[in-house]
């Protein structure tokens, strides 16, 4: 499958998929291949052993880091993701359980003492339960923080926002009291197949349709300046204007006869004369 | 007598590139003075505020990527030392505190019990948007929005994060407001 992403590459391990399925056997709950990607999901209760399998059997010697993910429809919300690296065969792999709130997921600081940190992460985020370890703390937030931000229920400016009081001497929480709300630009645009109603677009799909004109039954245009189409006295009066030559042709004529061009013009001050002295007796 | 009084203040900004030589009669008048008499008589308000200006020793207050702008500032290009502006790293020395970054919520605590620790008068810069107002992170869970919240900020350095230059005129800003206000008590 081609790589989508520009994270570091590692080495081609083929058949890495099925000897991972086969050495995990029932612990395995399902196993895929994506973006040049393995993504090994496992029992919650195997986790333990499905890692010290991988890091002791198959060489993936370090805990690169663990990761939360709140899916809020699923039964089991919380997915814990932990990502393996093999230093010797230069690969990586990605190992995943499911939980939620209440269920405790057993602890691998056993097998990498890294992973107390970033499991005292993830229930920093996610308020997931480490079953075994022995210091799980808080560790990002505030102390004293309430809540557990990375959850999808969780609001985006929290609940406590802090200030220095005078009268205290010291910094005090307060409720969070913002003056203008978030606002949100994240509108998708219209040619990435947006399916929301721009304003004014209602109208397109409610109005029907204008009905469309009968028929004409005779084409619109005429030939000749003499068929003006509004019956046979205007025909005779039209014969006489142009001297049957075409419209492009009079104007031609008109501009070759250089006084009578002129006249209009020549005509102008005069008339602008005439509307100042009416504005000069008006005032 | 007042002859702390720079004679220049009353020329015109000098322009890009120009090179204006100092006031020869002001110099000479200092010198004649202090080689006849031996002496210099000032107001101490004039003094104090020529010692306060000339000597603003900032405690290091790098929170976030505004800070590499702060170690900008004070490197030989831009070199803040010239202002006789130098870094400490106790808040006992300092005298004004930049806040260069992201206040976050666990952190104000610490940064007021760090100003309260600064020995009078004491002047903070607030350095870039999310210490001016909470910046790119006002909505956040655990930012404070805006370091004026947990501190009195004297000048306030716009900019995501600000230039180097930018912070710079910020320091000359608050030499300016420190001449201009012109008292010993604050």
């Amino acid at each position: 499958m081609a790589v989508l992403h520009s994270a570091p590459r590692y080495a081609p391990f083929e058949g890495a998929l099925e000897t991972l399925s086969a050495a995990l056997g029932a612990m395995l709950l399902s196993a895929k291949e994506e973006h040049g990607e393995i993504v090994l999901t496992v029992k919650r209760e195997s986790i333990e052993d499905a890692l010290r399998l991988l890091r002791d059997s198959h060489d993936y010697q370090q805990l690169m880091e663990m990761a939360g993910v709140d899916y809020p429809d699923r039964p089991e919300r919380f997915e814990v993701v932990y990502m393996l690296l093999s230093l010797t065969r230069n690969h990586r792999v990605m190992v995943k359980v499911s939980t939620d709130e209440a269920t405790p997921v057993p602890t691998v600081t056993t097998l990498w003492p890294n992973a107390g940190w970033l499991e005292r992460e993830v229930f920093d985020m996610f308020g997931v339960l480490f079953a075994g370890n022995t210091d799980l703390r808080r560790i990002l937030t505030d102390y004293g923080f309430e809540g557990h931000p990375f959850r999808k229920d969780f609001p985006l400016t929290g609940y406590q926002e802090l200030r220095y009081s005078e009268e205290d001497k010291r910094v005090v929480y307060e409720p969070v009291k913002l003056t203008q709300d978030m606002r949100q630009f994240d509108f998708m645009s219209p040619w990435e197949g947006a399916d929301y109603i721009l304003p004014g677009d209602e109208k397109a799909v409610a109005a029907p349709p204008p009905p469309a004109p009968a028929a004409v039954p005779t084409p619109k245009t005429t030939d000749s300046p003499k068929d003006t189409g509004a019956g046979a006295k205007a025909d005779a009066k039209a014969a006489e204007k142009t001297d049957a030559v075409a419209p492009a042709k009079v104007e031609k004529k008109a501009a070759a006869k250089k006084p009578a061009a002129k006249k209009p013009a020549a005509k102008k001050p005069a008339a602008k004369k005439s509307a100042a002295k009416k504005k000069e007796s008006g005032e | 007598m007042n002859t702390m009084t720079p004679a220049v203040s009353g020329l015109p900004t000098a322009q890009g590139g120009q090179v204006r030589q100092p006031d020869a009669d002001y110099f000479n008048a200092l010198q004649t003075e202090v080689n006849d008499k031996g002496f210099l008589v000032t107001s101490t308000e004039d003094l104090f505020q020529w010692a306060r200006t000339g000597s603003l020793w900032w405690m290091t207050f790098g929170l976030a990527c505004c800070a590499v702008e702060m170690i900008h500032v004070n490197m030989p290009r831009y070199d803040m030392e010239r202002f006789g502006v130098a870094p400490r790293a106790s808040p006992r020395q300092s005298d004004v505190m930049i806040v260069a970054g992201t206040l976050c919520n666990k952190m104000a605590p610490a940064l007021r019990k760090v100003y309260d620790q600064m020995s009078e008068p004491k002047y903070v810069i607030s350095m870039g948007s999310c210490a001016n107002g909470g910046g790119y992170y006002h909505y956040s869970y655990s930012v404070v929005r805006g370091c004026d919240r947990i501190v009195p900020v004297d000048i306030y350095v716009p900019g995501c994060p600000p230039t180097a230059e930018a912070l710079l005129y910020g320091v000359m800003q608050l030499q300016r407001k420190i001449r201009r206000a012109g008292t010993i008590e604050r």
